[in-house]
């Protein structure tokens, strides 16, 4: 079982690590490596974009893996933090269509949200059901 | 009765210590974790109906043996 875990989380950190690369290509690259060169730019975008549907399933197979309760923890965390990002998410937009905020409101910053949120809510669950 | 949820009660502990069992030994033989036992033992956690019978069949009784309905 452990050994079996190991073998997604592994799994897991790889098509993530991927993924992180490839953005940073998509996103970096137009500009600094290939003068932005549109055949190029697009093959880094798809190549991306299919690297993340690689990563989710990598993800998926772990959740899989995941006894009853891990499972339990896991969907209430990620509900929580689906909530709170669409609510923050429309906020945070509200706030910069209102012009209440200085500077314009960046998908990095709600991601950002997203993570931090997920991370927490998994830490007060898994104490939670200790 | 050990610890319990408000939903359900349960006698896990005792009857896991009555067959000589760690969590640990309990966990491996259910196929979960043992955080999931010890949460069950605590009243924290109801299982499945899948993972209530595991047990039974690990501790060799009835589910109705571990877990009761609360009057």
């Amino acid at each position: 079982m452990k050994e079996k875990r190991r073998k997604h989380l592994l799994n897991l950190g790889l098509w993530t690590w991927s993924w992180v690369a490839t953005l940073a290509i998509a996103t970096f690259g137009p500009q600094l490596i290939w003068d932005d060169h549109t055949l190029l730019t697009t093959i880094a975008i798809v190549t991306n974009l299919a690297n993340g549907v690689l990563m989710i399933m990598a993800n998926r197979k772990l959740f899989n893996h995941f006894d009853e309760l891990e499972r339990k923890i896991h969907l209430e965390s990620m509900a929580l933090t689906l909530g709170l990002a669409v609510i923050v998410g429309l906020t945070y937009s509200l706030l910069d269509q209102t012009n209440l905020i200085p500077y314009d409101a960046e998908i990095g910053t709600l991601v950002g949200f997203i993570g931090v949120t997920y991370i927490i809510t998994l830490l007060v669950n898994r104490i939670k059901y200790r | 009765m050990g610890k319990n949820h408000k939903k359900l009660l349960n006698n896990l502990k005792k009857l896991r210590k009555t067959a000589g069992l760690t969590q640990q030994e309990l966990s491996v033989n259910a196929e979960v974790s043992r955080k999931s036992i010890n949460a069950i033992e605590n009243g924290i956690y109801v299982p499945s109906t899948v993972l209530a019978l595991k047990i039974s069949r690990t501790l060799d009784c009835k589910v109705e043996d571990i877990f009761e309905l609360p009057d």
